[in-house]
């Protein structure tokens, strides 16, 4: 049986082009850039022009690239880094962060810092007004993602910049989920500080980067040997930084086409999913979210049961919900959305990817109905309490 | 590969007593909705026998495996024998359940019992 990924949200697999571009380096290629021998200095021009490929993607100088182990670390650096060379002050960010993002503030929070946490609306979109509010005079930083990893919604990057801007204070956005599918220029979304990461555009998992406005106030957390301009030390991961600027080229010179295919895509899955499935909800609204991701809460069944059983069709997507992620509490952002605790532990996320294809999504809606139908004739929740 | 063991897996798959009673004996429901499980199991009881047991569950994978197996131990036994079986006597008759699941989704006893008390009040006994 051919197995059908759902989940690149989650990530995705590695392109050959990339693989083959990283093998010299986990080969012959194996010199430390830093030496000043001809094994590190024959390195060096790799690292250098991964990070021109990366710079010119997002219209940045190369000097503001500085790469870390992945977006989980770039987002820390950003949100610790700028509270560090603050010493003290307020962040504002919002209620449907990424963990990485959200476990930094409120660890912050714990050492004296303070936090606003701002909204959002059903379509879990942040309002740039509830920024505005949320500003103060020892306003630090501004932390909003670019678009939410769960529902794929898009946030007002952008019209929030407008407002930092004239506040003074810097502005960070978590771009993992948006980077090489939207156009991620830091001038055009206005934005001091952004984390990307390889691995969610089939690049190698492991590498990612912080882009730093010049002039931004940060402490590095990682230091050491002093590289990355002293902002991150550690030998590079030059296998991974290679692979990242490769795949940020790739990414780039499909990016429009996929985004047209995804859409598409997306809307023959919702239609043949509301079509064949009552009481059975898309989260968000579908002009303001990146057409890769489907949340989908289905009344009276319980998220991880759908996910095991489209698992054992070979369909794999994820909850919605953290609970087989190891915490047992509903998903933060569908919560922070307005939705009932029920109907959050009923919701999956199928995340398409460059691959995905018509026939794929057709199977889909063919096993789907059936496992759905299952699980609610065995749900208490069916016919007796509304929850 | 699964997170589960083989066991859980073929219970998830063959849930056994799926559905509901009608005019159960006695009725139990445990959970709610912020652990994401919720199981309720229904009783034919006669000379305290349990004659027939079902459940109904929304839940996770453990839930509905667990719920199936604990219809499974205590089908025919009597109400005495049942109220001994433990949730974790249930995980364990499973090859066990992963650490996090330990506690939200494995109920099915206590929705067991539950069920049994309210058989025992229903009928004074």
């Amino acid at each position: 049986m051919n197995r059908i990924y759902l989940d690149h949200n989650a990530t995705t697999p590695v392109r050959p082009e990339v693989r083959d571009r990283m093998l010299p380096f986990l080969g012959e290629l194996f010199g430390n850039p830093s030496s000043a021998h001809s094994f590190g200095q024959e390195v060096k021009p790799h690292l250098e022009e991964a990070r021109q490929r990366i710079a010119d993607q997002l219209g940045a100088n190369p000097a503001q690239i500085v790469f870390t182990s992945g977006g989980t670390e770039s987002d820390n650096m950003a949100v610790k880094g700028v509270a560090f060379a603050a010493e003290k002050g307020h962040i504002v960010t919002t209620v449907i962060e990424h963990p990485a993002v959200m476990q930094a503030v409120s660890w912050l929070v714990k050492k004296g810092f303070e936090a606003t946490y701002i909204p959002v609306g059903s379509d879990g979109v942040v309002n740039p007004d509830d920024v505005k509010r949320a500003l103060r005079p020892e306003t630090i930083l501004v932390s909003v993602m670019h678009v939410n990893n769960e529902t794929g919604a898009i946030q007002p990057v952008e019209e929030i910049s407008s407002i930092t801007k004239e506040a003074g204070v810097p502005l960070h956005t978590d771009a993992v989920q948006s980077f090489g599918k939207l156009p991620t220029r830091v001038d055009d979304l206005g934005v001091d500080l952004m984390s990307i990461a390889a691995h969610k555009i089939y690049g190698p998992k492991g590498i990612g980067v912080l882009s730093i406005r010049k002039g931004t106030r940060i402490d590095p957390l990682i230091i050491g040997g002093a590289q990355e301009k002293r902002r991150r030390s550690g030998t590079e991961n030059i296998a991974g930084i290679v692979g990242f600027g490769e795949a940020t080229v790739l990414a780039e010179a499909e990016r429009e086409q996929v985004y047209a295919r995804l859409a598409a895509l997306r809307r023959r899955f919702v239609t043949g999913l509301e079509a064949s499935l009552t009481e059975v909800y898309v989260n968000g609204d579908a002009a303001r979210t990146f057409p890769s991701t489907v949340s989908l809460s289905v009344s009276h069944v319980e998220g991880e049961s759908m996910l095991l059983s489209l698992d054992m069709e070979g369909v794999a997507v994820s909850t919605g919900s953290a609970c087989s992620s190891g915490s047992l509490e509903p998903s933060h952002v569908l919560v922070a959305m307005g939705m009932e605790t029920v109907l959050a532990q009923g919701t999956l996320r199928f995340s398409m990817g460059r691959g995905t294809t018509e026939a794929e999504i057709d199977h889909v809606l063919e096993v789907f109905p059936p496992i759905v139908e299952r699980l609610r004739k065995m749900s208490p929740l069916t016919r007796s309490q509304a929850c | 590969m699964s997170m589960y063991s083989e066991k859980v897996m073929e219970h998830f798959r063959n849930p056994r007593n799926v559905g509901e009673i009608e005019n159960p004996d006695g009725v139990g429901e445990v959970g709610n909705a912020a652990c994401g499980d919720i199981m309720k199991i229904y009783l034919k009881v006669e000379d305290d026998i349990i004659r027939d047991v079902k459940f109904q569950t929304f839940g996770c994978g453990s839930a509905i495996a667990t719920s199936s197996m604990v219809t499974e131990m205590v089908m025919g036994k009597t109400l005495a024998e049942a109220e001994q079986v433990t949730n974790k006597a249930v995980a364990e008759a499973l090859d066990g359940l992963p650490p996090t699941k330990m506690h939200c989704s494995n109920l099915a006893a206590d929705a067991l019992h539950a069920a049994i008390k309210d058989y025992r009040e229903k009928h004074n006994k």
